[in-house]
């Protein structure tokens, strides 16, 4: 039995019929064409599809898209400036090389949103801790944390 | 999509008892964070699900009239672990959860997940076994309180009825009032990893901050259930915190109190000096936190709010 949900996506209001039974990945991908969340492990350990629940990164293979009523959901997609523009997260993973295959790339983009938005700024053990539920096959972190450090960073 | 047969949303626990009792398939869900992944595997496949998200007043850390803390079980351990009343009263609790998975787990999975579970690898186990805290379950025939020492009865079984909801944990001022504590996870990574054992110890000095007037030793995975080892803590009473040898004595005497066995992620024998040298290193931390200040004093009702 289809049941109605009614959230904010991307600052959009969003109502939709949807089965009890999906995670909030499917909903987006499917639903709503938000591609840029993926689907990596399905069990919260990759971070591919982490997206931001009222402000707090969640993974979304392990959320109930019925929890989402009501709530302000965050994807990459939305991150775009009014004129197309990057956010400086974004630039920043651009300026350090920070993408290979990108796959895990939106979903630490979301936990750098994240992370920029609690208006501190954090040292790089810090930056290891809180990056650590995403999975990155190719580039060895290190550019992502370079990345994430020149917005995030304590000033050296 | 899960291979769920219905899904039914609680607004209150009173009415997750009732769908509990109605639905003899259903199993409670709240942060998710393992009954999802379970169901992925098929375990569970085919039932019903009873979700207990969406009910606010089981979040949160209060402060009951006689000093008690009454901790929500749908608290995640994020926070938990960034609570003013838990980082001011039992810090070493939100470190111990501050140990769970990675940040995004960690913003989703809740302490009471974490202990009704019944996994003796909880994070939050062996810390909870040293604070004697209290289950509080809600079920057709009313509430019930049930010390934490006495809520599990195998791996990954507790006392804990089909149709009973846990609608708080609460820890008594005589079980936080003057401890400090560490909590100790050995894992082969430092995130994304079940703890291959975990310690919890606690300390009380006396006044003078020389003697250990009482100590409290909880691990988890070093048995089928989480367990405390009382014959040590009892050994250790009175003994001055200068004497070196307490450490040798704790390391030593826990060993009789264990019984771990060997899985795929550890042989019986490496858990067993885990479970030694873990417990050595983890007294020194809580004597040096109690020398450095650190014990609380008991909570004021309403100080949440200040």
């Amino acid at each position: 039995m289809l049941k109605i949900v009614h959230m904010w996506v991307n600052g959009n209001e969003v109502e939709l019929a949807v089965d009890p039974r999906e995670s909030l990945v499917e909903t987006l991908r499917e639903k709503l064409n938000l591609t840029s969340v993926k689907k990596g492990c399905g069990v919260g350990e990759c971070g591919a599809c982490t997206v931001l629940i009222d402000g707090v990164a969640v993974d979304t293979c392990l959320y109930l898209t019925m929890w989402a009523d009501g709530k302000h959901i965050l994807t990459t997609e939305g991150l775009k400036g009014p004129n197309g523009e990057l956010n400086p997260i974004q630039q920043a993973f651009i300026d350090e090389a920070a993408v290979q295959c990108g796959f895990c790339t939106p979903g630490l983009i979301m936990t750098a949103v994240e992370i920029v938005g609690t208006g501190r700024k954090y040292t790089r053990t810090e930056l290891r801790k809180l990056i650590a539920g995403h999975l990155c096959r190719c580039t060895g972190y290190e550019n992502i944390l370079n990345a994430i450090e020149k917005v995030a960073g304590i000033d050296s | 999509m899960f291979d769920i047969e219905h899904y039914f949303e609680a607004k209150s626990v009173e009415e997750a008892v009732r769908l509990l009792s109605e639905h003899e398939d259903a199993e409670i869900i709240c942060g998710g964070t393992d009954v999802l992944v379970k169901l992925r595997d098929g375990k569970g496949a085919g039932g019903s699900l009873v979700s207990i998200h969406e009910i606010p007043s089981l979040r949160g850390v209060r402060v009951l009239p006689d000093a008690t803390l009454e901790i929500g079980p749908a608290t995640c351990f994020t926070d938990l672990t960034n609570h003013p009343l838990i980082q001011k009263y039992l810090p070493y609790l939100g470190e111990a959860v501050d140990t769970v998975g990675g940040p995004q787990v960690r913003n989703q999975g809740t302490i009471g997940g974490n202990i009704c579970n019944g996994a003796t690898s909880a994070d939050s186990a062996a810390t909870m076994q040293t604070l004697n805290a209290v289950v509080v379950l809600v079920g057709p025939g009313g509430v019930r309180r049930v010390p934490v020492t006495e809520f599990y009865t195998g791996p990954g079984r507790t006392v804990r009825q089909h149709d009973e909801v846990c609608r708080a944990f609460e820890i008594k001022p005589e079980d936080y009032v003057g401890f400090t504590g560490c909590y100790m996870k050995y894992g082969k990574r430092a995130a994304m990893e079940i703890a291959t054992l975990g310690c919890c110890v606690r300390v009380r000095l006396d006044d003078a901050c020389s003697r250990i007037e009482e100590t409290r030793i909880g691990y988890g995975v070093a048995a089928p259930t989480p367990i405390r080892c009382r014959n040590t803590e009892a050994a250790l009473a009175g003994k001055s915190v200068e004497d070196e040898s307490i450490y040798e004595l704790i390391g030593t005497s826990v060993l009789d109190e264990v019984n771990p066995r060997s899985s795929w992620r550890a042989s019986r024998e490496f858990r067993l000096q885990l479970i030694s040298e873990l417990a050595k290193r983890a007294l020194k931390e809580a004597i040096r936190r109690s020398l450095n200040h650190e014990a609380p004093g008991a909570a004021v009702p309403g100080e949440e709010r200040r």
